[in-house]
């Protein structure tokens, strides 16, 4: 969406290495930066990373298709039921589970790809809501695989590698997730600018053109849903992986809606709003809602209404702007 | 002689009980270079878009190269290389000028299930949204969005898009309507210039323009055709003449 | 048996009213104002808390409670409109709406929270309402019946003053074709505002009336959100035998669901959903746009 971020993405591809190295590097360094700061938190680091994803997962979906989706966390609950499942039932190993919730996100995003792109506007949303509050309802009825209200618990996955064991601390949780977001998140880049991205952004912009130019949009639209379902599967799986518990929250309406706000309130349409806006929104809500969840709700919804009225983009692409036009004055390169 | 591009077998196109478009045959061959006129409310941008598949026909039945394609959807139609572009432009406005073109040529090639990395700048993709973007005189604007550009650029970036998807039969429906005089000559160049092979078919008012573009003219009126012949011949043809100055004899605009 | 079935049916029908009444402001602003207003039981909310404000602490009685809470949620609603909704009107961005009606909901829920605090306020109803009411052969709750007699009343009038009244009149202009109609002379700013506190009237009316069903509570606003907003789009947005159609199908389809299988929760209700909405995407009776 945003003009610079756009071009930055342009002008990487003749840089003589890629910029997919700066990002690796950036996140690495922000990632040991978060170890420094908060070495009795990693515990909430973790979590925040699996949510990382679910954003991102969003993020392809109604960032760069424009489907507007209100039941993204049905995906990473699935998924993280699923890989909860898989390790009761005696797969411990933390890589196999990754790949667990892949394969149960991406089936799960097919599946609500399949109901949600076939329409737009209301009735796109309502069965996005709908498709998330069914699983929600499913998740609490079946509590012999999701352990109802009580939780799915004792999900205890082995070491990483076969030799890095899940600490106390949380070192290993925290290393290996950020391990692997930094490798989703290069690999994000580039699909984004992939031609099938390219298309994507288009269908965005007007989808009887798209078909206008020969794109199946529908089926297409259902694939995006596949691939960010992975990614929420990701997501769901780590938390599993990580917490240990995966309780009804992670399917709740509750978590889609504030997947869409940090989404929005970091600027949907750039994997980085994405990712910086929940990273930031996260650390912010751990420490306000700590003081008073009322508080919260109340700063969390004029945050929402002041970005909408003046920053729909996201702050980080209005960031990026702002930053534009004060750089060249302080004789930085433009 | 092999069988023609493009043949529409008596069309028909109602709207409840209205019948918009009434027994349209006519067929378009590799080369053409053909005019579709006719009165306000003759049915004529209902027919390009029963033609390219954003309608159903009631009744008829449409072929390309043959084969009937009354059936196809908008997409199947377009990899089939019938192209159309629109009265108001719709073009992806988010995008860069290159980005629209290279996706429609990307679109064409059947990468657009490529899911690593930006192939816009590969020498083979490159070139060739490179030399559409030359041929039509927009190449300086390649980095640009779409919304910043002049109303006649867009139209031509529409006609870009047009291009890159390798037409076998082009519709153009009305590709200077709405531009500033100084901008249409280049619209009118380009279309010049589009290559030989290809058959285009113009929705087109500006007689001047007809006339200069046309090797053939058909006629449309109340959902018929009621002319198929030679340029140079259709102001005198009776029935036209009624057709264009009967509709304001008993003000009957229908759109 | 056949009891239970009346009874269950009876809870149906009022649950489907409680949701009509509610539901048809928000589906009156949806077919008129295209706007996709989340934070429509967030004023349906403060409706209860005003009604149970005003009997237990002022001391009026019902049905003046029931005008006052309608009056005061419109008052507190006109900043809304004015700073907000405005710029919201007609704007074909869903995101966008949604967003900002999700944020006006948080602010409510925060602010009525901290200022009420988090549990659940009661309307207690009078004497006539709270007790059984006798049909001669058999004894049914008298809250049921005002309930339905509410809705099919909220039902009636709507009709009158869409299908019968010069307002009605541009009201439909205005949704038809906004363009022709200011070329008209009708100021559909105007109507827009008065159908906007149209709208939060009858939320909050349906606030107090339903309050026995759907309790007032601080996450009153977040919990049935997605209810409405999935009655509109059953039902189509605008119309009102849609919206009363959707409501007494889904008002069915949950309570039935509740009570054949208690431990599926909402899953009926929404499978119920997911079929209406997949094979009439533009409502049961709603008109394409």
């Amino acid at each position: 969406m945003s003009d610079r971020l756009a071009m930055e993405d342009r002008r990487s591809s003749r840089l003589p290495f890629p910029a997919e190295l700066g990002a690796l590097v950036a996140m690495a360094l922000a990632g040991l930066l978060g170890y420094l700061v908060f070495p009795d938190d990693l515990a909430f680091l973790t979590r925040l990373i699996g949510i990382v994803f679910l954003v991102l997962s969003l993020d392809l979906v109604t960032g760069y298709c424009g489907i507007a989706t209100l039941g993204q966390s049905a995906i990473f609950g699935v998924a993280a039921y699923a890989v909860g499942n898989a390790c009761l039932a005696g797969l411990v190993d933390p890589v196999a589970l990754l790949g667990v919730g892949m394969v149960a996100g991406a089936v799960m995003g097919l599946a609500s790809g399949v109901l949600v792109a076939k329409f737009q506007g209301l009735p796109q949303l309502v069965l996005s809501i709908a498709v998330g509050q069914l699983v929600a309802a499913m998740a609490n009825k079946l509590s012999s695989v999701t352990g109802g209200s009580d939780g799915l618990a004792g999900i205890s996955p082995g070491p990483v590698l076969g030799i890095f064991n899940f600490d106390l601390y949380g070192r290993t949780g925290y290393v290996f997730s950020l391990v692997v977001l930094v490798i989703v998140f290069v690999i994000l880049l580039r699909f984004v600018r992939s031609p099938f991205g390219l298309l994507c952004r288009a269908i965005k912009d007007d989808s009887l053109r798209a078909r206008m130019i020969g794109a199946r949009v529908y089926p297409r639209l259902i694939l995006m849903y596949g691939i960010s379902g992975a990614v929420a599967g990701i997501g769901g799986a780590l938390t599993a992986i990580n917490t240990g518990v995966v309780g009804l929250d992670s399917v709740s309406f509750e978590r889609s809606a504030e997947t869409l706000v940090m989404l929005v309130i970091g600027g949907a349409g750039t994997l980085w709003g994405a990712l910086i806006g929940s990273v930031v929104f996260q650390i912010f809500e751990h420490y306000v809602s700590a003081a008073n969840p009322f508080h919260w709700m109340t700063i969390l919804g004029l945050m929402l209404i002041v970005v909408v009225l003046f920053a729909p983009r996201g702050l980080v692409p209005l960031a990026v702007s702002v930053v534009d036009r004060i750089a060249p004055r302080l004789g930085g390169k433009s | 002689m092999t069988a023609p591009l493009l043949e529409l077998r008596d069309v028909c196109k109602s709207f409840g009980g209205i019948r918009v478009n009434d027994g349209v045959s006519f067929v378009v061959r590799e080369g053409d270079r053909i005019a579709l006129i006719g009165p306000n409310g003759a049915g004529k941008t209902t027919l390009v878009n029963v033609i390219s598949g954003g309608l159903d026909v009631s009744q008829g039945s449409i072929l390309l190269g043959g084969h009937d394609i009354t059936d196809f959807s908008i997409p199947q139609r377009v990899d089939a290389g019938l192209i159309r572009t629109f009265q108001i432009t719709r073009l992806f406005t988010n995008l860069t000028v290159a980005e629209n073109v290279a996706l429609a040529v990307m679109q064409k090639k059947g990468i657009t299930r490529k899911f690593f990395s930006s192939w816009i700048d590969r020498p083979n993709i490159r070139d060739q949204w490179m030399q559409i973007l030359g041929l039509l005189g927009i190449a300086h604007l390649a980095a640009a969005r779409v919304s910043q550009l002049a109303y006649g650029q867009q139209r031509l970036l529409d006609l870009a898009l047009g291009l890159a998807l390798e037409p076998k039969v082009l519709i153009l429906d009305e590709p200077a309507a709405g531009v500033p005089s100084d901008e249409s000559g280049r619209i009118i160049e380009a279309i010049d210039r589009l290559p030989p092979k290809i058959a285009v078919m113009m929705i087109e008012h500006d007689m001047d323009l007809v006339f200069k573009f046309a090797k053939r003219v058909l006629v449309l009126a109340n959902g018929r055709l009621i002319f198929e012949g030679d340029p140079s011949a259709v102001t005198h043809d009776s029935e036209v003449r009624r057709a264009y100055l009967g509709t304001y004899a008993d003000g009957r605009h229908t759109s | 048996m056949a009891w239970t079935v009346l009874g269950v049916v009876l809870d149906a029908i009022s649950y489907g009213m409680v949701l009509f009444i509610i539901s048809i402001g928000l589906s009156i602003m949806m077919g008129l104002m295209r706007v996709v207003n989340l934070a429509h039981g967030a004023f349906a909310m403060i409706g209860g808390y005003l009604a149970s404000y005003a009997l237990k602490s002022l001391g009026v009685s019902y049905p003046l409670a029931i005008i006052l809470a309608v009056i005061g949620a419109i008052l507190i609603s006109i900043p809304f409109e004015f700073l907000l909704y405005r710029r919201i009107y007609r704007k074909s961005d869903e995101l966008t709406q949604i967003l900002l009606t999700i944020g006006i909901t948080f602010v409510i829920i925060g602010v009525a929270n901290y200022a009420l605090g988090p549990t659940s306020k009661s309307i207690p109803l009078p004497a006539a309402l709270s007790g059984p009411f006798d049909l001669g052969f058999r004894m049914i709750p008298a809250h049921r019946l005002f309930v339905i007699a509410c809705g099919l009343c909220t039902a009636l009038l709507l009709w009158l003053l869409i299908d019968r009244t010069e307002f009605g009149v541009r009201m439909r202009a205005a949704v038809d074709n906004g363009d022709m109609a200011e070329a008209l002379g009708i100021r559909t700013q105007l109507i827009f505002t008065a159908a906007f506190a149209l709208a939060i009237g009858l939320a909050a009316f349906g606030g107090v009336v339903g309050a026995e069903l759907l309790p007032i509570e601080p996450f009153y606003a977040l919990r049935y959100m997605v209810t409405f907003l999935v009655v509109v789009s059953v039902g189509g947005a605008g119309s009102i035998a849609g919206a009363l159609s959707a409501s007494m199908l889904l008002g069915l389809a949950d309570t039935t669901g509740k009570y054949l299988a208690p431990e599926y929760g909402e899953f009926f209700f929404y499978l119920a959903v997911i079929l209406a909405v997949f094979l009439f995407p533009n409502g049961l009776l709603g008109r394409k746009h």
